[in-house]
C-alpha cells in the first residue's frame, strides 16, 4: 500500500461504475453480430447504423442475462423498468444518442462480496452495496491516426451492456481491486459474461473522494475514465487519492471533475470540470415500451442459477474442512471449483486433493500460461494420483512431476507411474539391503551420526533414497536407518 | 392520358371489367402527375420504372386470376419520408441530399404484399414539421382548389396528390394531425389509426410517441381497404400493438342507427374557428342523425391544454430524433474543420427554419432544470386528456368535431407567424396524444373551399368512424366533388 492510501489522518471513499458486456449472440437492439475483431463496420445494420426510419427491437437474451447477473448479486430485479435515450453527439454514437436505463433501472440494491483489507486474505467477507444494475447499448469505436483522422467502427454499437454501480464503500485502491475481482468472478460463474478484460468486455469508471478519518460527510469527488485493467484500477485511484489529499493539505481544493489517467507516465488529466459537464437530457425512449419482468421470470432465473462463489466458498469450508484462504483459491472460478469437487468426490480425501490442486495444478496451470479448461488434465486422473501417493504407491516426490504431465497431455496416472517405473519401493528386503549397502560404503558417515551429528542422518537417507530412485518411502527409509545405526 | 384517375372503387371496377389495365392506370398517374407538377408541386419523385414492372406483374396475376388484394394493380403515392429501398427519402429536407434508403418500411412490404404499385413520393413539410407544405426543401405544394393556398400539412403532398386526381390512395403520416388537416383542407378523407396499429418501421421519426402512418383517399370505404392492407402487428416496431388488426372495410355496412356521436362542448364554441366551418359541421352532424344516430354532448376539460402538451412533446422527442442527422453517416456534410464545425455548419446548412425552432425548443424543454416543468408535465397533462377521452367514450361511440378551425388559407399566409400556425392543429392534436383513431372527411364547402369533419373512435376502433364516414358519404355528395381542372 502507498504512503497515501494507509495515511493514519485521510480516509478515501471509493465508488465504482463496472461497464460489462453480456454474452448474447446479437446486439441488444438489432439482430447484429456482436463477434469481435471484425472487418470495421461489418456487423452493422439500418437499425445500429441509425438509418432514418429504423427502430430498435430489445434482445429477449440480453436481458434474462442481466436478471442473473441482477441476482447473483443480489440486487432486486424491478417490475417495470425504462429505457431512456441519453443524448449527445459523438462520431461514434450514430443515433446522436445512447439508449440506456435512467430513472427506472432492471434492478436496484444488492452486494459483492470481497475479502477484508488484511494481506493473509483470512479475514471474514466485507459486503459492498449496489446501487443499481441498469441495461444498455454501448456506443462504436473512434479510431485516431496519426494524420489527424479519425475513424469510426460501429460494428461495436449496439452491443449489450450492463453497468453495474456501487455504493460509495470502498476505502482503498486495493478493496477496488478485490471488488472488481470479485464481481468478475460472480459474472463468469453464472455465465452472463465472458468479462474478458482484453476484448474490453469489462471496463470501469471510478468516483474517488478523500476525507479526514472520522469524518462522515463526503469530499468532492472525481470521476476517473474507461480503466480497462485490475491494475489500471488500483493504481489510477491510488494515484488520485494522493493527488487529493496532497491538493487538501496544502490549501487548496478538490474541484468536481471527470479525469483520465494515464498509465504509461501514472498521471492523471482532466478532461472536463462540472461547469462543462453534458447535459444529456435524459428522457424514455418513446421507440421501446417499459420492460416488464414478472415475478415468474424472476423465480425461474433464480432457480436456474448456479451455486454463487461465496456459497461455495462456505460450503467447500464447512463440507470439506478447508480453510477459508484455501475456500477462497479454489473458488476463484467455476471451472476450477467443479475440477475440485469432482476430485475430491472421487478420492474421497478432500483436504490431500486440494493440496495438491491448490499447489501442483496451479503451478503447472500458471507456468504455462492457461486455463484449467483448456487442458487435458480430468478430475479423474488427478484424483487417481493422489490415491497412489496416500496409498504410498507412489512417493509425492515421484507424483509431482506428473500432474505437469497430466496437464499437459493428460493420460492414465497407473499406466504412467508403471511406464516410468515409479512405483514405490515398499519390499522390506529390497530395502534392508540397500541401507545395508549405503552403511557399509559411508563408514566416516556412520561414525558422525553415531557421534552425535543427527545430520547424517539426512545424508545416508539421501543416499537410500538416490539408489531407489526415490520410489522408497522416505519415512520408512529414516526409520530403518536410525534402527539399523542404533541397534 | 393526363385526365384524372378516379376512386379505388372506380378503378377497381375498371380493371374488373377489363376496360383498363394496370399498365395503363400507372402511365396515366405517372402523366397526371407530371402535367399537374408546375402547378401544384406535390411530388418530389416518381418511381416509374420499378412501378411498370409492378403494374406488369399485376396486370399477370389479373390474367391469371390470382391478384392478392383489393389494392392489386393500384397506383400509390408515398410520403416522403417512409423508407423504400432504392428511393431517395428526402424528408423534405436538404440534410438527407443523396440519401437513398436501402430497406423498405413495413407499410411499403405490405403494400407490395398487397399488390398496390408505388408512383410516387410526395412533398411534405421538413421532417413532417408543419401544417402547410411550405416548409420544404422542394418548395411548397399548392392546393388543388385554389394553387395561391395550402394543402394544409405536413402530408400535403399526399392529399394534393389524391385531391388532383394523380393517384387514387396515398400514404400519409399524422403527428398532430398531418393527415386529417390536409385531408379537410383539399376535401378528401384521410384516417389516423390509433397509435400501435401501423408500424412505423420504416417511417422517418418525427415525434415517435404520436407519429401514425394512415391513408388518405376519395372515401372512407377506400380509406379503409388501404387501412385493411398496412395495418396489424409489426415485431419490428416495438410500439406496434399486438392485438390483431380485422379488416374494417366489411364493418361499413351503412348502418349507423343507435351510435352515439359525442360533441365536446369545449369545441363547439364560436371562438377561434371560422363560423361557417362550425355551421358546415353542424349541419354534417344533423346528416348523421337522420341516418340513425345520436347525438350527445360529451366534455374534454383537458382539451385546452392540448396544444401546449403537444408542442412540448412533440419538440422533445423530436430534437433527440433528428440527431442521427449529423453528416457522419449519410446525407449532406459541411465542410469543415474538425468536428463540433461539422456538426454546427451540417446542421445549420441541412436543417430549415421550423425543423430548428422545433430542435431548440425541444432541446430547451428536456434540459436540466426545466425537465420537470416541461416535459414531464406535459407527460401528466396528456394523462389527464387521455382520462378526459376515457371518460367521454363511456358515454358515446364517437367523437365529432371540425378538422380544423378554418378552411385552407393563403400560401404564406401564416409562416411567419409560427405560433398561429400552430393553432390550426387545435382539434386534431388530442387524438394524438391520447393515441385515438380519427378521420376526417369533407362535409361542405365554405367560400368554395372544402370544410372537413373530424370523427374520432375509441383505441383500436377505426371501423366505428370509418362506418359512420361512410355511411354519410352515401347520403351526400360532398367527396364528390373535384378541384376545377386548370384552364
Amino acid at each position: 500500500m502507498s504512503k497515501a492510501s494507509c495515511n493514519q489522518d485521510w480516509e478515501a471513499v471509493i465508488g465504482l461504475e463496472v461497464h460489462n458486456q453480456l454474452a448474447t449472440d446479437s446486439k441488444l437492439f438489432c439482430g447484429c453480430s456482436v463477434a469481435y475483431g471484425s472487418e470495421p463496420n461489418h456487423h452493422t445494420c439500418p437499425v445500429c447504423l441509425a438509418l432514418p426510419g429504423s427502430l430498435p427491437v430489445l434482445n429477449r437474451r440480453a436481458v434474462e442475462n442481466a436478471i442473473r447477473a441482477a441476482l447473483a448479486t443480489h440486487c432486486t430485479v424491478n417490475e417495470r423498468s425504462v429505457f431512456a435515450r441519453k443524448n449527445y453527439f459523438y462520431p461514434d454514437l450514430p443515433k446522436g444518442y445512447q439508449i440506456s436505463q435512467f430513472e427506472e433501472p432492471l434492478a436496484t440494491g444488492g452486494w459483492v462480496e470481497i475479502p477484508t483489507d488484511g494481506e493473509s486474505g483470512e479475514g471474514e467477507a466485507r459486503r459492498i452495496r449496489l446501487t443499481r444494475i441498469h441495461m444498455e447499448e454501448d456506443a462504436g469505436k473512434s479510431i485516431h491516426d496519426a494524420a489527424d483522422v479519425t475513424r469510426v467502427d460501429l460494428n461495436r454499437t449496439g452491443v449489450p451492456l450492463i453497468e453495474i454501480v456501487s455504493e460509495p464503500d470502498l476505502r482503498s485502491p486495493e478493496e477496488a481491486g478485490a471488488y472488481l475481482r470479485a464481481l468478475r468472478e460472480i459474472l463468469r460463474y453464472v455465465e452472463v459474461s465472458d468479462a474478458d478484460l482484453e476484448k474490453g468486455q469489462f471496463r470501469c469508471d471510478a468516483n474517488v473522494s478523500v476525507r479526514r478519518r472520522g469524518e462522515s460527510e463526503l469530499g468532492t469527488r472525481t470521476e476517473l475514465k474507461n480503466l480497462n485493467s485490475f491494475r489500471f484500477v488500483e493504481d489510477a485511484v491510488r494515484a488520485e487519492i494522493e493527488r487529493q489529499i496532497e491538493v487538501i493539505e496544502e490549501g487548496g481544493e478538490i474541484r468536481q471533475a471527470t479525469l483520465r489517467y494515464d498509465p504509461d507516465r501514472g498521471r492523471i488529466h482532466v478532461m472536463r470540470l462540472k461547469e462543462d459537464a453534458h447535459d444529456y437530457r435524459y428522457f424514455p425512449d418513446p421507440d421501446l415500451i417499459p420492460l416488464a419482468i414478472e415475478a415468474e421470470a424472476v423465480r425461474a432465473a433464480r432457480e436456474s442459477l448456479p451455486e454463487l462463489p461465496e456459497d461455495k466458498r462456505a460450503r467447500f469450508q464447512s463440507e470439506y474442512g478447508l480453510s477459508a484462504y484455501d475456500a477462497g483459491q479454489l473458488t476463484a472460478s467455476r471451472g476450477l471449483a467443479d475440477f475440485f469437487e469432482a476430485a475430491a468426490r472421487a478420492h474421497g480425501a478432500p483436504k490431500s486433493v486440494a493440496n495438491w490442486v491448490q499447489r501442483d495444478v496451479l503451478a503447472a496451470l500458471k507456468e504455462r500460461e492457461v486455463e484449467l479448461e483448456a487442458t487435458a488434465i480430468t478430475p479423474e486422473a488427478l484424483s487417481m494420483l493422489v490415491k497412489m501417493v496416500d496409498d504410498g504407491r507412489v512417493t509425492a516426490r515421484n507424483a509431482r512431476p506428473l500432474v505437469a504431465v497430466l496437464v499437459e497431455t493428460g493420460g492414465d496416472p497407473e499406466a504412467l507411474v508403471q511406464e516410468r517405473g515409479l512405483e514405490a519401493v515398499s519390499d522390506t528386503g529390497l530395502l534392508e539391503s540397500v541401507a545395508d549397502e549405503v552403511i557399509a560404503a559411508n563408514p566416516k558417515a556412520v561414525d558422525g551420526f553415531r557421534g552425535g551429528d543427527p545430520k547424517v542422518l539426512n545424508f545416508l537417507m539421501g543416499q537410500v533414497m538416490k539408489k531407489t530412485q526415490g520410489k522408497a518411502d522416505p519415512g520408512q527409509v529414516r526409520e530403518l536407518l536410525a534402527r539399523k545405526l542404533g541397534g | 392520358m393526363t385526365a384524372p384517375l378516379g376512386t379505388l372503387t372506380e378503378l377497381r371496377e375498371a380493371l374488373d371489367a377489363g376496360g383498363v389495365s394496370s399498365a395503363e392506370l400507372v402511365e396515366q398517374a405517372l402523366a397526371r402527375g407530371e402535367a399537374q407538377q408546375r402547378r401544384l408541386g406535390a411530388l418530389v419523385g416518381t418511381r416509374a420504372e420499378a412501378a411498370r414492372e409492378a403494374a406488369a406483374a399485376a396486370d399477370a396475376r389479373r390474367a391469371r386470376g390470382e391478384l392478392r388484394s383489393p389494392l392489386d394493380g393500384i397506383p400509390v403515392a408515398l410520403k416522403d419520408n417512409i423508407s423504400q429501398a432504392g428511393a431517395e427519402v428526402s424528408c423534405g429536407s436538404r440534410i438527407l441530399a443523396g440519401y437513398v434508403a436501402p430497406f423498405d418500411a413495413t407499410v411499403v412490404e405490405r403494400l407490395d404484399a398487397a399488390g398496390a404499385v408505388v408512383v410516387a413520393r410526395t412533398n411534405l413539410d421538413e421532417f413532417a414539421m408543419g401544417s402547410s407544405t411550405e416548409h420544404s426543401a422542394h418548395g411548397p405544394t399548392r392546393n388543388p382548389w385554389d394553387p395561391e393556398r395550402s394543402p394544409g400539412g405536413s402530408s400535403g403532398g399526399s392529399a394534393a396528390a389524391v385531391a388532383a386526381g394523380i393517384v387514387p390512395l396515398a400514404l400519409g403520416s399524422d403527428t398532430g394531425g398531418s393527415i386529417r388537416q390536409p385531408a379537410a383542407f383539399t376535401g378528401i378523407t384521410g384516417l389516423k389509426p390509433t397509435y400501435g396499429r401501423v408500424s412505423r418501421y420504416g417511417l422517418v421519426a418525427y415525434a415517435s410517441s404520436l407519429d401514425q402512418i394512415g391513408p388518405l383517399a376519395h372515401g372512407a370505404a377506400d380509406c379503409a381497404a388501404l387501412l385493411d392492407a398496412i395495418a396489424g402487428p409489426d415485431p419490428r416496431d416495438s410500439t406496434s400493438l399486438p392485438t390483431p388488426a380485422p379488416p374494417t372495410l366489411p364493418e361499413l355496412t351503412g348502418d349507423v342507427s343507435g351510435l352515439v356521436i359525442g360533441l365536446p362542448r369545449e369545441y363547439f364554441v364560436e371562438e377561434g374557428v371560422d363560423p361557417e366551418v362550425l355551421a358546415a359541421v353542424r349541419e354534417a352532424v344533423a346528416e348523421c342523425e337522420r341516418a340513425g344516430a345520436k347525438v350527445r354532448e360529451v366534455s374534454l376539460p383537458h382539451a385546452r391544454y392540448a396544444i401546449a402538451t403537444y408542442y412540448l412533446i412533440a419538440t422533445a422527442e423530436a430534437s433527440s430524433n433528428l440527431s442521427r442527422f449529423d453528416g457522419v453517416r449519410y446525407g449532406h456534410r459541411a465542410e469543415c474543420d474538425g468536428l463540433t464545425e461539422l456538426y454546427e455548419r451540417t446542421r445549420s446548412e441541412g436543417f430549415g427554419a421550423e425543423v430548428k425552432r422545433r430542435i431548440l425548443l425541444g432541446t430547451f424543454v428536456l434540459s436540466a432544470g426545466y425537465y420537470d416543468a416541461y416535459y414531464r408535465k406535459a407527460q401528466q397533462a396528456r394523462t389527464l386528456l387521455r382520462a378526459d377521452f376515457d371518460a367521454a367514450f363511456a358515454g358515446c361511440d364517437v367523437i365529432a368535431t371540425p378538422t380544423a378551425p378554418e378552411t385552407a388559407f393563403r400560401i404564406g399566409e401564416k409562416s411567419s407567424d409560427p405560433l398561429r400556425m400552430y393553432l390550426s392543429d387545435v382539434y386534431t392534436v388530442s387524438a394524438n396524444l391520447a393515441g385515438l383513431p380519427g378521420v376526417s372527411l369533407p362535409c361542405g364547402f365554405a367560400g368554395g373551399l372544402p370544410v372537413g369533419l373530424q370523427l374520432l373512435g375509441r383505441t383500436l376502433d377505426e371501423a366505428t368512424p370509418l362506418r359512420l364516414a361512410d355511411a354519410y358519404q352515401r347520403r351526400t355528395e360532398h367527396h364528390r366533388r373535384r378541384p376545377p381542372e386548370a384552364t
